[in-house]
């Protein structure tokens, strides 16, 4: 018992995983979310290997070269990277519980994801106008589905956003509210890493 | 005052202190951050459209200007450090990656195989098909 308090005194600084009691409710709930969005990107991991092993098999069809648009996937991915940013931002008015800054910059990160998603759709739709749908060749089932998984994403992180935000009008900054945005933080944040692999892999690799 | 005593959350800043020096310390970071993603994703975009450089060596480019900037974004956007207040956070990160690593190069390996071995080749594929 005396060793428990001698080091619980002694080793401030250097306190590990089994030090200081039981952690506080915030730090478990973000750590649990951590391990969520950990096995999400080993599931991204087998729709990327899918594509991998499958970006040559284009069937006689048209490939990424013919398909993909450099320019308007530069634009996507600043918007995505900027509304990462803006998210980090958020997460800082969120700290000093600062409302006109918490929702300026939830409206800045939903309009540069909203961006995103609209530039994507458009892409989408412009490569099954010229007949590169997914039932066209493997390269492209799978590409739409490594690609649209990920905008899904996207899709459900703008919905939780207002969500998110709805909350903060309605309840305020109650400790329950910002445990969930610290994880809506974490998760915007994730989908940018994800997309960090999907333009170097997809788009830049595949579009030479 | 008992806070480093505890683990840290994945996303939290590491800077204690005021509440505004907290804000301005995190809003560095997250510049920084965004300035060398900027920097990364400037490159990588740059290295494959140019052709200046050896084209053989690109992707190869390609993945390490990736990993590079997914590591910026785990340390500057989500604060993932190497403190002893985040070791679990590293540890279930490392697991994750240990993950991933198996799926995608084991997936690559064992296709790559397939194809080489056990795939008929493209001309006896043809024939079949005719029949």
């Amino acid at each position: 018992m005396s060793a428990i308090t001698i080091s619980h005194g002694g080793h401030g600084a250097h306190a590990g995983a089994h030090e200081g009691g039981p952690a506080s409710k915030r730090i478990i709930v973000a750590y649990g979310f951590w391990i969520f969005l950990l096995s999400d990107i080993v599931m991204f991991s087998a729709i990327f290997a899918t594509y991998a092993v499958l970006s040559r098999a284009t069937a006689g069809g048209p490939g990424g070269a013919e398909l993909f648009n450099p320019t308007s996937v530069a634009i996507e991915t600043a918007c995505l990277l900027a509304s990462s940013f803006t998210c980090g931002l958020m997460s800082l008015a969120i700290n000093e519980e600062h409302r006109t800054a918490t929702y300026l910059s939830a409206a800045v990160t939903f309009l540069l994801g909203a961006a995103f998603l609209t530039l994507e759709l458009r892409e989408f739709a412009g490569m099954i106008a010229v007949g590169a749908t997914p039932q066209r060749s493997a390269f492209l089932s799978a590409f739409f589905t490594l690609v649209g998984c990920h905008g899904a994403h996207v899709s459900v992180g703008l919905l939780w956003l207002v969500v998110m935000m709805a909350q903060v009008a309605g309840k305020g900054f109650k400790p329950r509210i910002m445990r969930r945005l610290a994880c809506f933080s974490l998760f915007w944040h994730a989908l940018d890493i994800i997309w960090v692999a999907l333009f170097s892999i997809v788009y830049l690799m595949g579009g030479r | 005052m008992t806070e480093d005593l505890y683990d840290r959350a994945p996303g939290d800043d590491e800077f204690p202190g005021s509440r505004r020096e907290e804000t301005l310390a995190g809003l560095r970071t997250y510049l920084i951050g965004l300035a060398l993603a900027v920097i990364l994703t400037a490159t990588s975009f740059w290295a494959a459209s140019t052709s200046l450089l050896w084209a053989p060596g690109v992707p190869i480019g390609l993945a390490v200007l990736a990993i590079a900037q997914m590591g910026i974004h785990l340390v500057f956007f989500l604060h993932i450090t190497t403190g002893p207040d985040n070791t679990n956070n590293v540890l279930a990160l490392a697991f994750g990656v240990l993950i991933v690593a198996l799926v995608v190069a084991g997936s690559l390996w064992i296709m790559a195989n397939l194809t080489a071995n056990v795939m008929p080749s493209s001309d006896l594929m043809n024939l079949q098909m005719q029949h």
